[in-house]
């Protein structure tokens, strides 16, 4: 039933005529592009027959005025015989809308491409380093206000994340923790054997974890679970303009948003991270026991030999710095949510790769700073 | 199933979560046939439409578009009828992380066989067609009016030249202007693309203006159906309400 479109030249006194035939179609696309792209001898006058033409639809009369516009071009006086009958409404009604799109999409240079991207990118990224302080002044302005009226700081709603991103993160936290120690304490006594040194494999796993490696694993699964799940509501709610219905109420986003969920990632990454080193610290005494010959007494009297309360409070201090920067972030990257959701999806992205970058930024910065002071 | 009928309902039945909001609904529509149903908010409407798309599934009842019954259909019956029925959401529905133009081209990327100009060519034209300029084709949806957002999701559901257009409330949430200009829109389209228009609306002037036929629902059933002028016949106290308040005696004057 369905035949594909055809064409068929022949002359007549008034010139030459095109007689098109068959189904015009979107489904016969490909035919369609064949056609109208047909070669014609380059004089007199051209007249396209649609007569006989079946079905005729958007892409046929797509097809045909690119035909006869290619003749024209071609220096042959072409027009389409329309018959008087529904298709001259199509035609009408596709023609004059195809007539007003006569646009060649503009392609800049690669260089000039290349330098307007750096430039680009460049400004997005003062200009992310401005809204970072502006949310910084913010928070803290409403903070501020906070203390001094305690209504104000949304604890029953601080509770509820404080629930959600520290119990309920506890026990993979824990888990992880668990084995990175294991694994530390297995290297250690892998490797120390060698000069027998196997007694330091407990000092060695102590400040490692008790310093860098416990928060640093805290931080960073905080980062990924629970700064994403910020970036992604707080995205969403902008996109449904939940956040401009807050604003026309004459409320601040930030108090009943961002601040109650910041303060419950300070609360919970210093909570966390002792979890984590207590878990760490379990581990690498289960490795010791069953894989470096250490009896969990000895592992115990090391382990309190090794570890100072400066150790500890090196990485307490700075968990609550990291969980404000990732919360930070993960409020930035959702507020800046536009409409789509791809721009949702690269301010989740976003959120986690740049927060878990600051945290190692900081962990550095941290390193120099305790170094400087002794600690 | 009579062969200029398109779409054929019989004795359809839906019951979701516990609830029978369809009890039972027979009627047709004819190609070339712009029909309208009506119905108070929560009378099944939506659910009729969903259910008719396949995107609910029924309880009991045949519903057969084109002749193919979509729970029997093989992949490419289902895929031929994809290709031939355009929906337009009511929300839209457009791709958010698409530009107009590409949403529109979506549905010819998927189902033809052109090149790339052709299909930005006849994006273009659709979207010139239900009134939009060149500027507005590279926009992202997110930064149009809601006007524009129903428009271009007509310009979409238009993109393959189907035969059989849905509207879910193509008028709501507009001024009376756009209102006018979908309806007048619809229309053209209708009678120039051959197109079969089955709408759900609330609005009685694209009734009056646009449907040559109106199917009004009332709690799951079918009450009532003929051109506007006939629905001021039935005597059921609901039709009364609607078709005689105030806002039905403008739009029967108008």
């Amino acid at each position: 039933m369905a035949v594909g479109p055809t064409l068929r030249s022949s002359s007549s006194p008034g010139g030459a005529v095109l007689s098109a035939s068959g189904d015009w179609t979107g489904a016969h696309a490909a035919d369609l592009e064949r056609l109208s792209q047909a070669a014609f001898a380059p004089e007199g006058k051209l007249t396209i027959d649609i007569e006989s033409v079946g079905r005729l639809d958007t892409f046929g009369v797509w097809a045909l005025e690119r035909l006869q516009r290619c003749a024209t071009e071609a220096g042959v006086e072409a027009r389409i015989a329309i018959p008087r009958d529904a298709r001259a409404d199509l035609f009408a009604g596709v023609e004059k809308a195809l007539s007003r799109q006569r646009r060649q999409i503009a392609r800049g240079d690669t260089l000039a491409n290349w330098l307007e991207g750096i430039g680009l990118s460049t400004r997005a990224f003062a200009v992310d380093f401005a809204a970072f302080l502006d949310l910084v002044g913010r928070l803290t302005f409403c903070f501020w206000q906070g203390l001094r009226s305690p209504s104000r700081l949304r604890l029953r709603s601080a509770i509820h994340h404080l629930d959600r991103t520290g119990l309920r993160a506890t026990p993979i936290i824990a888990l992880m923790c668990f084995l990175i120690g294991c694994i530390l304490a297995q290297q250690g006594f892998f490797h120390f054997q060698r000069f027998g040194a196997t007694n330091y494999v407990v000092d060695l796993v102590t400040i490692l974890v008790l310093r860098e490696i416990g928060v640093l694993l805290v931080t960073i699964m905080v980062a990924g679970r629970s700064g994403s799940a910020y970036t992604a509501e707080i995205g969403s709610m902008k996109m449904r303009e939940e956040i401009d219905a807050l604003r026309t109420m004459g409320l601040d986003p930030i108090e009943y948003l961002i601040l109650p969920r910041i303060l419950a990632l300070i609360v919970a990454a210093p909570l966390l991270t002792i979890i984590g080193n207590g878990a760490a610290l379990y581990g690498a005494g289960v490795v010791a026991a069953t894989y470096g010959d250490m009896s969990p007494a000895v592992y115990l009297e090391r382990l309190h030999e090794a570890a100072s309360h400066i150790d500890l409070e090196v990485g307490l201090i700075k968990a609550p710095v990291m969980a404000f920067v990732i919360g930070a972030v993960a409020a930035l990257e959702g507020m800046k949510v536009q409409g789509s959701a791809e721009s949702l999806g690269l301010g989740a992205t976003a959120s986690v790769v740049r927060s878990i970058f600051f945290v190692i930024v900081l962990d550095g910065i941290f390193a120099v700073l305790f170094a400087a002071v002794g600690m | 199933m009579a062969a200029d009928e398109v779409i054929s309902v019989s004795d359809l039945r839906v019951v979701l979560g516990g609830r029978e909001v369809i009890r039972g609904l027979s009627f047709n529509v004819r190609r070339g046939e712009i029909v309208g149903l009506v119905g108070a908010s929560g009378s099944g409407k939506t659910v009729l439409l969903r259910t008719m798309l396949g995107l609910l599934p029924k309880t009991s009842g045949v519903v057969e578009i084109m002749g193919v019954r979509l729970e029997h259909a093989t992949a490419l019956q289902s895929r031929r009828v994809g290709e031939r029925c355009g929906m337009m959401f009511q929300q839209g529905a457009l791709f958010s992380s698409l530009t107009l133009r590409e949403n529109v081209e979506f549905p010819m990327r998927e189902y033809l066989h052109g090149s790339d100009a052709m299909y930005a060519d006849v994006a273009l034209a659709k979207l010139a067609m239900v009134g939009l300029t060149d500027a507005d084709a590279d926009k992202l949806p997110s930064e149009i009016s809601g006007g524009m957002t129903k428009r271009v999701a007509i310009a979409r559901a238009l993109a393959l030249d189907p035969d059989i257009l849905f509207l879910d409330e193509p008028t709501s949430g507009l001024d009376p202007i756009a209102a006018g200009e979908i309806d007048r829109l619809i229309r053209t389209l209708q009678r120039v693309l051959n197109l079969t228009v089955f709408m759900v609306t609330h609005d009685l002037n694209s009734l009056k203006s646009v449907c040559s036929r109106i199917l009004a629902l009332y709690d799951g059933r079918i009450i009532a159906q003929g051109a506007m002028g006939d629905m001021l016949a039935f005597d059921h106290p609901w039709l009364r309400a609607y078709f005689q308040g105030e806002r039905g005696k403008a739009a029967q004057l108008s």
